[in-house]
């Protein structure tokens, strides 16, 4: 049995994983029940917390589910999480503000493919070639993806990443 | 227009004509769109949505090669009326439930439609009867040029045309074709088809669409992506290999039951033409059935004295809310049932 950091004396019986930083280092602390109500880990009485708000608890904990549940989009106010509880976007600009978190939504969605092709408006429609060509590309990588040719999707990713890097 | 113009009359796409109408009854694709600069349906205030629906109702006239528009108010609609929209495939399930501003604009012809404050601004559709998915691409591509002279979509360079769900984004479009497999079903070989479209990725509902079982002859078969592919595409899928390979299978069997079973066939369609004839109370389910075994008797020229229009009439006349609106009258499901057997006795001439 492991004894209490603190005063050294008692069993200990309450183990506590801190995550201290951002970069998820970890603090590991063993204390007796004494001690823990001491530091305000635990109440006075040793009421057994629901295991729900214990792992909410530990989850808004975590810097980047933290990051998740507070991410909204600036001009509708829509939340991430609500657009995860309705499978509903509130307005076009959610597109870019939940981008990170949206494309491999979109990804898993669409046999992987996370590029338009097609149709476009005509008011867009301008003779551009390299828009045209990188269209065209991505239209391929996607296809090559599907179809598992590999060797040729590498390639294309080549020539789209030296397109968009003209551009 | 309103929505007892359309009672009486089957639309376009039940015709019973156009390529492969044999098994293919009808093809329709539908584009989702939204207005640039206003919020999602989810998040667009009352007044909003009534500025869209004004705006939208105001501009589809403008695409003139879909002739005369009419417009109807499905917020203002008698729960009946708007139940004949859905049954006539003018309007979907959740547009008919909905609340608030919204709308449906109506072709002559009701060939195409475009539903106004669904779950995106816009949803345009085109229907025809048979395997015509060139020809509804071709036209709804001229609408939606149209209506885009006049309101600018949502567009972004990489994900497209924005949707309010991201399963719709890119394209926005969805392909769908209704099917009569009555031998993949006698035969038990329907599961070939459900093969078939899950390999190319295709989502199988049954005939009254989404949301409805895969149940009975009937089956609607669409796409599933719309982002990584442009419209020519998946078309082309459609029409080079999926539809054909499952026309295939169907006359396969088709040809076997007449074949190596013509008795049991032929037993099969003269019951349930008798059923249909001298039913005095029946089902929409019965009715659908025995109009399936109909419609294989028709193409097999087991049976000569009907055509396939008067068929596909009867399906869309006996259904919950066009009975009741040539009744003039709500009915009970008893009530219907007995409705929907006497217009059935009355279309097919024994009345």
């Amino acid at each position: 049995m492991q004894v209490c950091q603190k005063c050294k004396k008692q069993n200990a019986t309450v183990h506590l994983t801190e995550i201290v930083d951002k970069h998820g280092q970890k603090r590991e602390r063993h204390l007796c029940n004494n001690c823990a109500v001491e530091d305000g880990i635990m109440g006075p009485q040793a009421v057994p917390v629901p295991l729900n708000q214990m792992l909410g608890a530990l989850i808004k904990a975590q810097p980047a589910v933290q990051e998740l549940a507070s991410l909204a989009c600036p001009h509708c106010k829509l939340t991430f999480v609500e657009f995860r509880n309705t499978g509903q976007l509130g307005c076009p600009h959610d597109y870019d503000a939940f981008e990170k978190h949206l494309v491999p939504l979109i990804e898993r969605a669409h046999e992987a493919a996370s590029h338009h092709v097609g149709k476009i408006p005509r008011r867009l429609d301008e003779p551009r070639a390299p828009a045209d060509d990188l269209n065209r590309l991505r239209g391929e990588l996607n296809k090559a993806v599907l179809h598992e040719q590999f060797e040729k999707a590498a390639r294309l990713r080549d020539q789209i990443k030296t397109l968009e890097s003209q551009g | 227009m309103t929505v007892s113009d359309l009672i009486g009359k089957s639309g376009e796409w039940l015709r019973g004509s156009g390529p492969m109408s044999d098994i293919v009854i009808s093809s329709r694709v539908r584009l989702a769109r939204n207005v640039a600069g206003y919020p999602f349906l989810s998040k667009a205030t009352p007044e909003q949505r009534e500025e869209l629906t004004t705006l939208i109702r105001s501009n589809v006239d403008g695409a003139a090669t879909a002739g005369e528009w009419a417009y109807i108010d499905v917020d203002q609609l008698d729960p009946l009326d708007r139940q004949v929209l859905v049954e006539r495939h003018l309007i979907s399930k959740p547009h008919m439930d909905a609340s608030g501003s919204r709308g449906v604009a109506i072709s002559r012809s009701e060939r195409v439609s475009v539903m106004v404050n669904e779950e995106d601004h816009l949803r345009l559709q085109v229907i025809r009867s048979g395997l015509q998915l060139h020809e509804v691409w071709d036209e709804i591509d001229a609408i939606d040029d149209q209506i885009e002279e006049r309101i600018d979509f949502a567009f972004h360079p990489r994900y497209g045309y924005l949707t309010a769900c991201p399963t719709n984004v890119g394209t926005g479009i969805r392909v769908s074709v209704m099917l009569h497999l009555p031998a993949l079903k006698l035969t038990n070989e329907i599961e070939r088809v459900f093969r078939a479209a899950k390999d190319m990725r295709l989502a199988v509902r049954g005939f009254f669409g989404e949301g409805t079982d895969a149940t009975g002859d009937f089956f609607q078969i669409s796409n599933q992506t719309t982002l990584g592919r442009t419209e020519e595409e998946i078309i082309d899928d459609f029409k080079h290999q999926v539809i054909p390979k499952i026309i295939d299978y169907e006359n396969q069997a088709r040809r076997a039951l007449v074949h190596d079973r013509a008795v049991a066939l032929d037993d099969k369609i003269w019951r349930s033409y008798a059923a249909l004839c001298y039913a005095r109370t029946i089902s929409s389910d019965e009715t659908l059935m025995h109009l399936s075994h109909l419609r294989l008797g028709v193409h097999l020229g087991r049976i000569k004295e009907l055509d396939i229009a008067a068929i596909n009439e009867i399906f869309l006349l006996t259904q919950p809310a066009h009975l009741q609106k040539m009744s003039g009258t709500r009915l009970t499901g008893e009530q219907r049932s007995a409705a929907r057997a006497e217009c059935i006795r009355r279309r097919l001439g024994r009345i």
